[in-house]
């Protein structure tokens, strides 16, 4: 049995150490980018032999499926000729010898010095899962990671939403140009398997959201699968934005951090610290927080993809 | 690291960032830079999670699995802007070629 799943675990290591290097290798950009994707899903198939359910989650959803989208997203917007050979995005030419040598030296020092940092761990050191599981009782959620994320490190996942917010509002003040091509028009099996598959996701990120509390899940995959159900009914014309709809966007994405500093003033005033929550009604707290932030967190990434203007190509007038 | 599975998948961490950097400083196109980036954060929370594990038994350490949850989002947030300045980039090239 043991032998097994360890020609498993080494089996799952190479594939995704062999997909890693074809989606950095020269080459096509698309097929890269299809590679980068698969290399995030053994990669979460991998977390979940470590335990580590809810960041395989959302790796998933998030480091595979929304970056992966991303990517996608900008290689359609580049020219032609620089999305196919990869010189033509070049920033500078082909890397010479000498850097080439130098990388190499620095890359494999990197990771001589992480394989000794590994091999001199004994696996004494208890961590902090005591820490975390003596106090899980008063945390509200019998989660754990949703426990250290949403209670005992909130403040850490306040200035997560923070970054979140700070890189849509770039996005969206450097993509403020017409787009350079249309998006071509989706045929009928996709706008088909988007009627069956959208209501369905609509109800798991619900699920997700709620099963964070006790179960693996919680705000980022629960927010993730919704930005998806955005963007495929954009993607799909299957809502057309209007011209109060960037207004709205933009409240979207900010009602994540209202909500979350809301709470860490109203807690500064009930409990006297920022961010800890009354004992008795700690998972309604928590589940609200959540709740508004799995809303916003969906605008946020929905908007990073589909950027500005996106929003008034069918209404036009307002931009140049 | 006391099981066989820790060590063997934090050995793959250790190994996909190293391939992560090389790429990353020769790489001659942006795409994949960014590809490389993310790579490399993917080989470090592959480490942090390894190392958080306790066996098929016990459950793991929550801990780094909040801070690898927290760099996901980071890292997410991070390659939207830089890939939003390549785009800016190759339309400014664009422009200034039609100038021309």
């Amino acid at each position: 049995m043991n032998a097994a799943w360890l020609a498993f675990d080494a089996l799952l290591l190479a594939g995704i150490l062999g997909v890693a290097w074809a989606a950095m290798a020269p080459g096509d950009a698309f097929r890269a980018i299809v590679m980068f994707m698969v290399m995030g899903l053994l990669v979460a198939l991998a977390w979940v032999r470590l335990r580590a359910p809810d960041v395989a989650l959302a790796e998933a959803a998030v480091g595979s499926g929304v970056t992966g989208a991303l990517f996608l997203r900008t290689w359609h917007a580049l020219p032609r000729e620089a999305g196919r050979a990869s010189e033509a995005t070049a920033a500078r030419p082909a890397a010479p010898r000498r850097l080439r040598l130098a990388a190499f030296g620095l890359a494999a020092t990197l990771t001589g010095l992480l394989v000794a940092a590994l091999a001199s761990l004994d696996g004494t050191a208890p961590g902090l899962g005591d820490a975390v599981a003596a106090r899980l009782a008063q945390s509200g959620v019998s989660n754990p990671v949703t426990a250290v994320l949403l209670n005992f490190r909130a403040y850490d996942t306040l200035l997560e939403v923070v970054v979140l917010l700070a890189a849509v509002v770039v996005v969206w003040s450097l993509d403020a140009r017409p787009a350079p091509r249309p998006v071509p028009a989706r045929g009928p099996i996709f706008l088909g398997f988007a009627r069956l598959a959208l209501p369905v996701t609509v109800l798991a990120a619900g699920y997700l959201l709620w099963l964070g509390a006790f179960a693996p899940g919680g705000a980022f995959q629960a927010g993730a699968l919704l930005a998806a159900v955005g963007i495929v009914l954009l993607l799909g014309g299957l809502y057309r934005p209007g011209s109060g709809d960037r207004r709205r966007a933009r409240l979207a994405f900010g009602l994540g951090l209202a909500g979350f500093a809301g709470a860490g003033a109203l807690t500064l005033g009930l409990e006297g610290a920022m961010l800890r929550y009354p004992p008795a009604a700690a998972k309604t707290w928590i589940l609200a927080i959540e709740a508004v932030l799995t809303l916003s967190i969906a605008a946020t990434l929905a908007g990073l993809f589909l950027g500005e203007r996106s929003a008034p190509a069918r209404t036009g007038g307002e931009r140049p | 690291m006391t099981t066989a599975t820790a060590l063997l998948y934090g050995l793959g961490g250790a190994l996909l960032a190293g391939m992560a950097l090389y790429r990353l400083v020769t790489a001659a196109d942006w795409l994949r830079r960014i590809v490389a980036v993310n790579v490399l954060a993917v080989g470090v929370a592959s480490i942090l999670i390894a190392t958080a594990y306790r066996g098929p038994a016990a459950p793991a350490d929550p801990v780094p699995h909040a801070f690898v949850l927290t760099g996901i989002v980071v890292l997410v947030s991070t390659s939207a802007v830089a890939l939003a300045l390549i785009r800016l980039l190759h339309a400014r090239d664009e422009n200034h070629h039609d100038s021309r």
